[in-house]
């Protein structure tokens, strides 16, 4: 075989796919091995079908493939399941009962090894061995980690695992001796000390980097693992982390938080972030910084609660009646997770506007290793300012963005969903009126100035571009880097809005204009055309629920070439 | 502390003349006066409609939200500085009705604010239609021929769900309401303060003349702490009982809460702490 190796398990709900998945990406990576995974789920919590893939690769891979080097069915179904992913060269390995028929496979029994230990439930860690021993882990390494992993449990438990690991892991030794399976996979030392964490962990963790201290919101997939990181952490770090009545509510609440002096977020999905958007309107109107995690899922409605989609820009975009500025970010990486979700508390704070960051179920479940994230080595910047007797919260100057003060102060700080005059109070006044929205729009001028360049790579004298944006960005990175064309370069936006004014030199300079987006309508492209006037020649798009593949954009790239 | 520095001056007020929201004004300048919390100490939560209008007529700080979400804000803003006074005040249809859910809520989270509902019994602002308190009956251009609906009944319901204090003021009587609010203002936690506030312009059924019939006070041996003896009162319907009806201890949302438990520093002051950031960052390297 090769280098780079994916592994796909599949089972139903609660059979245990999640704690494979744990122990192995982690055994991997303790052991030296560049690691990603990606999990595929249903809406449901018992039965069905779930699917993880675990890609193993000398290089450090964040991209999902279509193709499956080997799958472990765990259901009678698995394979037929994910059949369209499964060739020739696929190695099935499980119980024969667990096979559909007329597929070859290579029968391991971790039931029955498991039940022989003494529980069915080490057939797990059965399994781990097996896999481990086929990528070429150090037994050494698994041991210690089931060790630790085990400790609370007690020495029985901790014995048990590790004898079952062993089974398992003889089993694939045999297999690589046998000539059944071959891999290659360098390891890298540097990999051990690395991170592994999801997307969700990535935006959590870029919250309170960017010093947020309250996060309001309602449970919905995908967007729950980020109030759930929050409030694990929120005695640690000192975070009000509310389960508010209903999304409503918890816009409100950050809007008020923030009035006071929080640095508040909401996190949700496009049908919490429907109920949002009077807050939105209002964060508008009050000129309130406010930061929304928008994890986007196929839609309309309830859609597919469980997969991905990039479907919801252009409501974004528009969300909030009135006009108003506002910062729409989409990270692609789990380092941009991290450093956008913090920008995006820096952004709202200082030109005192909403900012949301559109990220979707692929970028919120899926994980690799990377060397770090950087803590910044001061205090997030406050711009809020004391106010004295005189002051006044909407004072007229030149840039729109009046001094933000809170209550508790010598002045007073009054702030009005109705149009306002500078001290706050409701008025009728047209001109006043004028001069407000004028100041509200005014605003744009200094976010512009501090814009996020997209990232371009490929070569400078490129025919072919390729754009896209947010969570796509390391299959499409992959992809054009694989697609066997010397001068097709990729643009990748993580500020979709405002957007950039190199985009029109860039999108200008090209013979051929490709955008790829997981959406049916390619909104981006179609925000592109308004603010560059240029359209695509070419879109790829996909909109079942899935997320692109590596294989699959390489071969649309090259269609009609 | 003398009321007068809560005045604005000479302001333009869109109430109509013989308004009950008048009286309210009045009466909440003499609550705070009384308490002696200057306009820089206390927040006032306002939704939309002709009673969120009040915190444009008193000096104070002011946060005029949206129709319906006074409570939210308010809940925010107690636990980021808890050293703030936060009253959430708007009209019968801003928080029973399109505030519903977060009226029901809030009680069973318990933040220490104070909630004054000026309930006229009628949406003023949209100009009369029927709110959730509306007496059946009571005719409409919306309800043409009255109301069919059961009204609401805030106090039963926040007995009921969890309130720590709940009381029933009428404007026809300012002294009595002084009274009350000064107690809703000082208990600590979820105050409720259903006020009765004649509408002159689209209510001709409640009227001044009605309050002052339809009510009467809880009797001085009454005893605010038992709650089924409380819950039997805020049943009772020929006659409304004004007072305090209820009233319990309890820790509130920002004593019970995680972020205060190993530090009292309140948010608004609070820093990251960037080297357990560091540590947790570097924990997740060896998870
Ligand atoms: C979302 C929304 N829906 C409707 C309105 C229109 N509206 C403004 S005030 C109000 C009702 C006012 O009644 P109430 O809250 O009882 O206050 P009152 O004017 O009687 O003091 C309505 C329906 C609005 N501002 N926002
Ligand atoms: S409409 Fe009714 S509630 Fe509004 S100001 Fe006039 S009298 Fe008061
Ligand atoms: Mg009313």
């Amino acid at each position: 075989m090769k280098d780079d190796l994916s592994v796909v398990l599949c089972g139903e709900a609660g059979q245990g796919i999640q704690t494979v998945e744990r122990f192995l990406t982690r055994v991997l990576k303790f052991d030296g091995f560049n690691v990603y995974a990606t999990k595929e789920y249903m809406s449901r919590v018992r039965g069905g079908f779930n699917s993880t893939e675990i890609r193993v690769s000398s290089k450090n891979v964040k991209a999902f493939v279509n193709r499956i080097d080997i799958l472990v069915t765990l259901k009678k179904g698995a394979v037929n399941h994910l059949k369209d992913r499964v060739d020739d060269h696929t190695v099935i390995l499980g119980e024969a009962s667990n096979v559909d028929d007329g597929y070859k496979f290579i029968e391991v029994p971790f039931t029955k090894i498991a039940t022989e230990i003494g529980d069915r439930i080490f057939s797990n860690t059965v399994a781990v061995g097996t896999l481990s021993a086929i990528i070429g882990v150090d037994f050494k390494t698994l041991e210690k980690y089931l060790e630790e992993f085990f400790s609370r449990k007690g020495k029985d438990v901790v014995d048990k695992n590790i004898q079952a690991a062993k089974r398992g892991f003889e089993i694939g030794e045999g297999l690589v001796k046998e000539g059944k399976i071959k891999v290659e996979i360098k390891k890298d030392p540097n990999v051990k000390d690395d991170l592994l964490i999801d997307g969700a962990s990535a935006i959590g963790l870029g919250a309170i980097a960017g010093g947020c201290n309250f996060i309001s919101s309602y449970p919905m997939t995908p967007s729950t693992g980020i109030l759930t990181f929050l409030a694990e952490h929120a005695k640690e770090f000192g975070i009000v982390a509310e389960q508010a009545e209903d999304e409503i509510s918890a816009v409100n609440m950050a809007i008020g938080a923030w009035y006071a002096g929080s640095r508040a977020m909401v996190t949700t999905a496009g049908g919490g972030f429907a109920l949002m958007v009077e807050g939105m309107s209002l964060a508008g109107m009050i000129e309130s910084p406010l930061v929304v995690n928008l994890g986007q899922r196929p839609a309309p409605a309830t859609g597919l609660p469980t997969r991905t989609e990039q479907g919801d820009l252009l409501f974004a975009l528009y969300s909030g009646h009135g006009e108003f500025p506002k910062i729409l970010l989409a990270p692609g990486t789990l380092e941009d997770a991290f450093y956008l979700t913090q920008k995006a508390f820096y952004f709202a704070d200082k030109f005192q506007v909403p900012v949301i960051i559109l990220s979707d179920q692929y970028l919120v479940d899926s994980y690799y290793n990377i060397s770090n994230l950087e803590v910044p080595k001061v205090q997030p910047q406050k711009f809020i300012v004391e106010t004295t007797k005189d002051y006044k919260r909407y004072q007229l100057v030149e840039n729109g963005i009046s001094p933000r003060g809170i209550p508790g102060g010598e002045g007073l700080v009054d702030v009005d969903s109705d149009e306002h005059d500078e001290s706050g109070h409701i008025t009728e006044d047209l001109d006043i009126r004028v001069k407000m929205v004028e100041k509200r729009l005014k605003k744009f001028d200094a976010i512009r100035a501090e814009i996020i360049p997209p990232e371009f790579i490929g070569p400078k004298d490129y025919q072919t571009l390729v754009v896209g944006w947010g969570s796509t960005y390391p299959m499409i990175r992959e992809a054009v880097e694989n697609v066997g064309d010397k001068k097709m370069a990729f643009l990748y936006f993580k500020q979709v809005y405002p957007i950039h004014p190199d985009a029109k030199k860039y999108l200008q300079s090209a013979k051929k204009r490709i955008i790829i987006e997981n959406n049916a309508t390619s909104q981006f492209g179609q925000l592109l055309k308004l603010e560059t006037g240029i359209d695509f020649d070419k879109k790829i798009l996909k909109y079942n629920g899935m997320p692109f593949s590596v294989e699959e954009l390489i071969s649309r790239l090259k269609e009609g070439r | 502390m003398d009321k007068k520095i809560f005045d604005m001056g000479p302001i333009d007020i869109a109430w109509c003349p013989g308004c009950g929201d008048y009286g309210i004004l009045n009466a909440v300048k003499q609550t705070m006066a009384e308490l002696e919390i200057p306009p820089e100490r206390f927040v006032i939560v306002s939704g939309i409609g002709q009673a969120a209008k009040l915190p444009h007529y008193m000096k104070s700080n002011f946060f005029n939200g949206l129709h319906g979400r006074a409570i939210p804000p308010a809940t925010a803003i107690k636990i980021t500085n808890p050293d703030l006074v936060v009253i959430a005040e708007s009209g019968d249809g801003d928080i029973y009705g399109e505030g519903g859910n977060h009226f029901l809520h809030a009680m069973r989270r318990n933040p220490d604010i104070t909630v004054i509902v000026h309930d006229n019994m009628v949406y003023g602002l949209t100009k009369g239609q029927a709110s959730p308190t509306s007496r059946e009956g009571f005719k409409t251009p919306v309800q043409v021929e009255g109301v069919i609906l059961k009204p609401f009944n805030p106090i039963a319901v926040a007995i009921a769900n969890g309130a720590s204090f709940v009381a029933r003021a009428s404007i026809t009587d300012i002294p009595g309401t002084v009274k009350i609010l000064k107690a809703a203002i000082q208990h600590k936690g979820f105050s409720l303060v259903d006020l009765f506030q004649p509408c002159v312009t689209f209510n001709k059924l409640n009227t001044y003349q009605w309050f002052k019939d339809n009510t009467y006070y809880l009797e001085d041996s009454y005893d605010p702490h038992n709650k089924v003896e409380a819950f039997k009162r805020a049943l009772e319907e020929d006659k409304l009982p004004l007072g305090i009806f209820y009233v319990e201890e309890r820790k509130t949302f920002e004593e019970n809460n995680m972020a205060y438990e190993e530090d009292k520093t309140p948010l608004y002051k609070r820093n990251v702490d960037l080297k357990k950031l560091s540590n947790l960052i570097d924990s997740m390297r060896k998870d």
